[in-house]
C-alpha cells in the first residue's frame, strides 16, 4: 500500500515533469484528445460506424448531417474515425503490454542468468529478428485470418525481441553493479535480485519501450488493415483506408481518406513525442538544467 | 572451537597470463566478542579472503582449497541454498563505498524490509516496522524509511549499509573498509557506532582496513596481510607495542602518531611485487631492511612466537 501511495506520487511528480517539456505538451494534448475520443465516442453524434444509409447518401462530401461526409455504403465517415481511435489504441496498447511484458522477461533473465540460458535465449531472439517483419505479419496474418486479436498476435511475435535486446544490455551493467552484491550478501535470492533489485532499476526504460511499442503496433495495424489483411467486420483507420483503396475512389472522395491519415500520423506524432519527451525528462541533469 | 575457523583458504584468480594468488594458504579465526582487524597495502587480498567468507569469488577468482569452518560446519561444502540463507542471517557484510551499495531506486525502508522477508515469514508490516528500528539503531530517524539513498550523506548511507547488514540479527559480521572515503569526523561517528553495536549485540566482527589507528581503536586481534599472504596475527596491543615481522614494523611506523614525540615518518621503500610472479622466498624479502640469504631462497612457514603467529626467518 505504501509502495502503491509512493508511486502515486511519483506518477503526479513525473506529470509536471512531462509538462515542462515542449514536445511532452503536445504529446499529452493529442493523448488527452485521444483518450476523450476513446471513452466518450458514443456521446460525440456518432452512429454505428458499419451501418450502410440511404443510396442517396452514398458518397456525398461533408455537411450538416455527415461532418465528415459518407463512403461508398452511405457510412458516416465521422463515426468511423472516432470508433477507429479504440481499435488504434486497444491495438496500441495490447500489443505493446504483451510485447514489454515478453521482451523484458527475456532480457531479464537472459542478462541475469548469462552463460548457455543466455546465449539460447538470445539465438531465439535473433531468430525473430532476422525475420523480415513485414511479409512475416503478413503471411501470419493471412494464416490467422482477419480479427483484431491476431494483429495483436503477429505484431507482437514481431516487436518483443527488440525490447529483449535493450532490456538485457541494461541487465548486464546493472547486474555488475556492486548493490547486487550487496543484496547478494545478505541472503537475496537469484527471484528478488531480478526482480526486486534490477528490475527496478529498468522500469524507465520499459516505459520507453511501451511506448515506441505503441507507436509501431499501430502503424502496423494500420499497414495490415491497408493492404486487406485486417477485420473487415471491425472499423479501423487502416480499414477506412482499405476500403477507400479497394474501391478506387481515394482521388474521388478525399474527406473518406484524410481523417484516418491525420488520425494515424496525429496519433503515432503523439506518442513519438511522448516517448522523445520521456526519454529526455528521465536523464540525469534534465530537472537541474531547467532550474526545477 | 571458534566461531568461525579459515584453515589454509586460497583464492586464486586465473587470468590470461596465469593464476594470480590473491588469498594464498590464509588461517585464522574469530571467537565471539572478538573483532579482527585485517591490514594489508591495497591489492594485498583483504578483501578478496573475506569475500570468500561468503562464498563470494567474482569470476575469474575462484576459491580453490581450504576451509572455511563457520559454527562447526565448513560453507565450502554447503549447498547453494544454505550459504544464500546463512548469508544476512548467519554471517552479513557492509560494503566499501556506501553509495553503491545501495540501490538507487528503492527506498531505504524497503531494502531492509526486503532483506527481512528474505530470511523470515513475517507480515510486510511488521518487517517494514522493524526497519524502522533498525534505521533508529543505527542513529538515523524511523521516518527517514522512506527516503531513497541519494537523499542521504555518505556517511548516513554507510550507516543504512549497517542497518541492511544488520537486519537479520547475523551472528558475524564482515565490515569491508566502513570508513574509507568519509571525512574523520563521520568515520570517528561510525566508528563509534560499530563499538556500540558491538556492545550491545555482542557481534563478533571481521574490520578490513588500512587505517591502522582504526584497527587499534576497534580491533582485539589483528593479522597483518602481505601479497595474498598473513604475515603476522597478533592481539591488537602487542602488535602496536612490540610488532614482530619486519612489514609490520615498517607499517606501523609509516603511520603518523600523534601522541608521543614527533618522529620521522618512515616509508617502505618500493612496491608490492605482482601476484602472478611473486619473487623467490619471502615475498618481502625485496622491500626488508633484515633480508638474509634464506629469505631469498625459502619462503618462511607461519610460527608461534610470545602467543603470535608470525612468517618470518628471523625467529627461527
Amino acid at each position: 500500500m505504501s509502495r502503491l501511495l509512493t508511486s502515486l506520487q511519483d506518477v503526479r511528480r513525473f506529470l509536471k515533469l512531462l509538462l515542462t517539456h515542449k514536445m511532452g505538451i503536445v504529446g499529452v494534448v493529442i493523448f488527452v484528445i485521444l483518450g476523450i475520443i476513446v471513452i466518450f465516442g458514443p456521446f460525440m453524434r456518432t452512429v454505428d460506424p458499419m451501418r450502410t444509409g440511404l443510396p442517396e447518401n452514398i458518397l456525398i462530401g461533408p455537411n450538416a448531417q455527415f461532418w465528415f461526409g459518407t463512403d461508398h455504403l452511405a457510412r458516416d465517415v465521422w463515426s468511423q474515425t472516432i470508433f477507429g481511435a479504440r481499435i488504434a489504441l486497444l491495438v496500441g496498447f495490447v500489443a505493446a503490454i504483451v510485447t514489454v511484458t515478453i521482451g523484458t522477461l527475456v532480457g531479464l533473465i537472459a542478462g541475469y542468468t548469462g552463460g548457455r540460458l543466455d546465449e539460447l535465449l538470445m539465438r531465439i531472439t535473433d531468430f525473430f529478428m532476422m525475420l523480415p517483419y513485414l511479409p512475416l505479419m503478413i503471411v501470419l496474418a493471412a494464416v490467422l485470418g482477419p480479427s483484431i486479436w491476431n494483429i495483436i498476435l503477429v505484431v507482437s511475435i514481431v516487436y518483443w525481441p527488440y525490447t529483449a535486446r535493450v532490456i538485457r544490455s541494461q541487465v548486464l551493467s546493472l547486474k555488475a553493479r556492486p548493490f547486487v552484491e550487496a543484496s547478494r550478501s545478505v541472503g537475496a535470492s537469484d527471484n528478488l535480485l531480478i526482480f526486486g533489485e534490477i528490475m527496478p532499476n529498468v522500469v524507465p526504460l520499459m516505459f520507453a519501450e511501451a511506448v515506441l511499442m505503441v507507436t509501431w503496433a499501430i502503424y502496423a495495424e494500420a499497414v495490415l488493415a491497408f493492404l486487406g489483411l485486417g477485420d473487415p467486420t471491425t472499423i479501423s483507420w487502416g480499414m477506412m483506408l482499405n476500403f477507400a483503396f479497394d474501391t478506387g475512389l481515394m482521388t474521388v472522395a478525399p474527406w473518406w481518406v484524410i481523417p484516418p491519415i491525420a488520425c494515424i500520423c496525429a496519433t503515432i506524432l503523439a506518442f513519438t513525442f511522448l516517448g522523445t519527451a520521456v526519454s529526455d525528462i528521465m536523464k540525469p541533469g534534465y530537472r537541474e538544467a531547467r532550474g526545477l | 572451537m571458534a566461531l568461525l575457523e579459515v584453515k589454509n583458504l586460497k583464492v586464486y584468480y586465473f587470468t590470461r597470463a596465469g593464476a594470480v594468488k590473491a588469498a594464498d594458504d590464509i588461517s585464522f579465526s574469530v571467537d565471539k566478542d572478538e573483532t579482527l582487524g585485517l591490514i594489508g597495502e591495497s591489492g594485498c587480498g583483504k578483501t578478496t579472503a573475506v569475500f570468500a567468507i561468503m562464498r563470494f569469488a567474482a569470476p575469474p577468482g575462484r576459491i580453490v582449497g581450504g576451509k572455511i569452518i563457520f559454527e562447526g560446519r565448513d560453507i565450502l561444502t554447503m549447498s547453494a541454498e544454505e550459504v544464500r540463507l546463512l548469508r544476512g542471517q548467519g554471517i552479513a557484510m557492509v560494503f566499501q563505498a556506501a553509495q553503491n551499495a545501495l540501490n538507487p531506486v528503492m527506498t531505504v525502508g524497503s531494502q531492509i524490509t526486503e532483506v527481512i522477508q528474505q530470511h523470515e515469514q513475517v507480515a510486510k508490516e511488521e518487517a517494514w516496522e522493524r526497519a524502522r528500528k533498525q534505521l533508529e539503531l543505527v542513529g538515523i530517524s524511523g521516518d527517514r524509511a522512506k527516503s531513497y539513498p541519494h537523499e542521504f550523506s555518505g556517511g548516513m548511507k554507510q550507516r543504512v549499509g549497517i542497518a541492511i547488514a544488520t537486519a537479520c540479527n547475523p551472528r558475524l559480521l564482515l565490515l569491508d573498509e566502513p570508513v574509507t572515503g568519509l571525512d574523520v569526523i563521520v568515520q570517528r561517528q561510525l566508528l563509534n557506532l560499530i563499538n556500540d553495536l558491538r556492545a550491545k549485540l555482542g557481534l563478533p566482527i571481521i574490520l578490513i582496513t588500512h587505517d591502522l589507528s582504526v584497527v587499534a581503536e576497534t580491533c582485539t586481534k589483528v593479522a597483518v596481510m602481505y601479497a595474498g599472504k598473513i604475515v603476522e596475527q597478533a592481539d591488537a596491543v602487542s602488535l602496536y607495542k612490540n610488532p614482530a615481522h619486519p612489514y609490520s614494523k615498517l607499517l606501523i611506523e609509516a603511520y603518523p602518531s600523534i601522541k608521543g614525540e614527533k618522529g620521522k615518518l618512515m616509508s617502505i621503500p618500493g612496491a608490492p611485487p605482482g601476484l602472478l610472479n611473486p619473487p623467490v622466498g619471502c615475498y618481502f624479502h625485496p622491500r626488508c631492511p633484515s633480508a638474509m640469504d634464506i629469505c631469498r631462497e625459502t619462503e618462511p612457514l607461519e610460527m608461534a612466537k610470545d602467543g603470535r603467529l608470525v612468517a618470518c626467518h628471523l625467529y627461527r
